[in-house]
């Protein structure tokens, strides 16, 4: 993997600290008047999602990580992988519960997911930013009642629980924000 | 190439030519005469931390573009002894950075007759009048260190716990182990837990940094482990650096010959020491304390802007 120059930091760009793949985050250059100049960069930790904060010497290098990301379908769980299809070369690639995390409640076949990828092994799946579920337990709501009343917990046919609006009843489908977490609407049928 | 507007607005602009004004007033009121040295010229520096860029013209002749115009202003102080300003652009081969364009507007001045203590005064006095500045706080380099961090710069023990506490700090703990400049450890450390402790709302000067940092200032004659150097920080910003300058022309080459090994080491392009300003300092520089303040930064504070290039007409990647 190729090394990287302080002075070619910049946000995404994906580099070995700790052992460990890193994103770039945010990258400051300090250069006082006189004496060595620094980069304060932040950089998110890809394996254990931790943001931390390192301080380099301007013009050092620093070891290049071989991570890709994919956008990838996913297909089916066999108990111990989930497993995501590339749609125009029909590749599959195996993700175990490690590098799914998370996703693993927001998961719908054939959504499209970002897997990242670090020496071609999955080590993280985004789930798409909104995702349509189908409500599987809930407390019948009050009739005539309007949304924005603090709501009530829903279980959804992934197991992800969600507040909804009171007038949401079960095996209706909603939309749901999967970086929030949060009900964003009814989804027509 | 769409985005060919300025991202500086009107009233910013409005505020730069202000206090272009009021800075050009100021020093017209204490007799400072303004001058304008070049920008190309056939000396770079040869500090090791600072790169010019350099051009060529149709005969070949390289000339280097200035990253301040102090060898320039020290030729003339020499030559008649009067006090000067200079308002220019100088240019620096740096990356772009929320406080730093490559190419940016210095304020330098060299005020005949006084010395750090001085001139740190006329600073403030500056700063209110053109920037409602509170009082200016003074802080030595060593105090600063003892408040913030508990550990003596100037000594060995105090830099050995210094950089025992970078080699134990996440952020840098991956090469302080390795790191043996004590200069690079101090800057470290001063830029890690010491500026981030400076007020924010009153301008501080930092002074008397260590003698191996001296630059162009005089070693203070007291206590030789330290120079009559200074720094201007204000609102998180490194606003000036000044200097009770250094006249002795012996000295400036040995400085000189110093900054070009150390080029050297670091397998830094070759930069030939400027024989004017030997020259000139050994026909004789007439006491005098001087400093760099960036223009663009003072700007920022007054405008409240958190970007160098919300003051500036065009910055580096719109030029």
């Amino acid at each position: 993997m190729a090394n990287y120059s302080t002075n070619e930091f910049k946000g995404g760009l994906k580099i070995m600290q700790d052992g460990e793949p890193c994103s770039i985050v945010e990258n400051e250059m300090v250069k006082p008047g006189k004496g060595q100049a620094f980069n304060r960069v932040k950089i998110r930790k890809l394996i254990s999602g931790k943001v931390v904060e390192k301080t380099f010497k301007s013009g050092e290098s620093v070891e290049g990580a071989d991570v890709i990301e994919l956008e990838l379908a996913y297909l089916y769980n066999d108990g111990e992988f989930w497993h995501f299809m590339n749609n125009e070369t029909f590749e599959q690639v195996a993700a175990d519960a490690k590098a799914v995390g998370e996703a693993e409640k927001w998961l719908v076949e054939q959504d499209v997911c970002t897997l990242t990828l670090w020496e071609g092994n999955p080590i993280n799946v985004q789930p798409p930013n909104f995702v349509e579920l189908e409500i599987t337990e809930t407390d019948p709501g009050l009739k005539g009642d309007t949304a924005g009343t603090g709501g009530k917990p829903a279980t959804l046919s992934t197991g992800a629980v969600v507040r909804v609006p009171l007038f949401v009843q079960i095996g209706e489908v909603i939309k749901v924000d999967t970086r929030s977490g949060e009900y964003v609407s009814r989804v027509q049928k | 190439m769409s985005d060919w507007r300025s991202k500086a607005t009107l009233n910013v602009l409005k505020k730069r030519a202000e206090l272009l004004r009021q800075l050009r007033s100021f020093f017209f009121e204490r007799d400072v005469l303004e001058v304008d040295t070049p920008l190309l010229c056939q000396h770079g520096v040869t500090d090791r931390h600072i790169e010019n860029l350099s051009t060529r013209d149709s005969q070949h002749n390289l000339r280097y573009l200035q990253t301040s115009p102090e060898y320039a202003m020290k030729r003339l102080l020499a030559q008649y002894g009067h006090s000067l300003y200079q308002l220019s652009h100088v240019v620096r081969d740096d990356p772009v950075g929320r406080h730093h364009n490559p190419e940016f507007m210095m304020l330098e001045w060299y005020r005949v007759g006084f010395d750090d203590d001085q001139l740190i005064a006329e600073i403030g006095e500056l700063l209110m009048t053109v920037a409602d500045a509170p009082p200016l706080v003074k802080l030595t380099y060593q105090d600063a260190f003892l408040q913030h961090m508990q550990c003596d710069p100037l000594t060995p023990a105090g830099i050995k716990a210094i950089h025992q506490r970078l080699k134990d700090d996440e952020r840098t703990k991956d090469w302080m182990a390795s790191e043996s400049d004590v200069d690079t450890i101090l800057q470290v450390a001063f830029n890690l837990y010491v500026e981030p402790q400076l007020s924010l709302s009153q301008p501080t000067a930092i002074t008397h940094f260590p003698a191996s940092q001296a630059a162009l200032a005089q070693i203070d004659s007291k206590n030789p482990s330290v120079a009559r150097r200074f720094e201007i920080y204000w609102e998180g910003i490194e606003l000036a650096n000044g200097y009770y300058e250094l006249s002795d022309s012996v000295e400036q080459s040995l400085r000189f010959n110093k900054d070009i090994a150390a080029r050297e080491r670091a397998q830094l392009p070759y930069r030939a020491a400027d024989c004017f300003l030997i020259a000139a300092l050994e026909h004789g520089l007439p006491p005098c304390a001087g400093v760099a303040m960036g223009f663009d930064r003072l700007l920022m504070i007054k405008t409240k802007e958190t970007s160098i290039e919300r003051v500036i007409p065009f910055s580096y990647t719109s030029a």
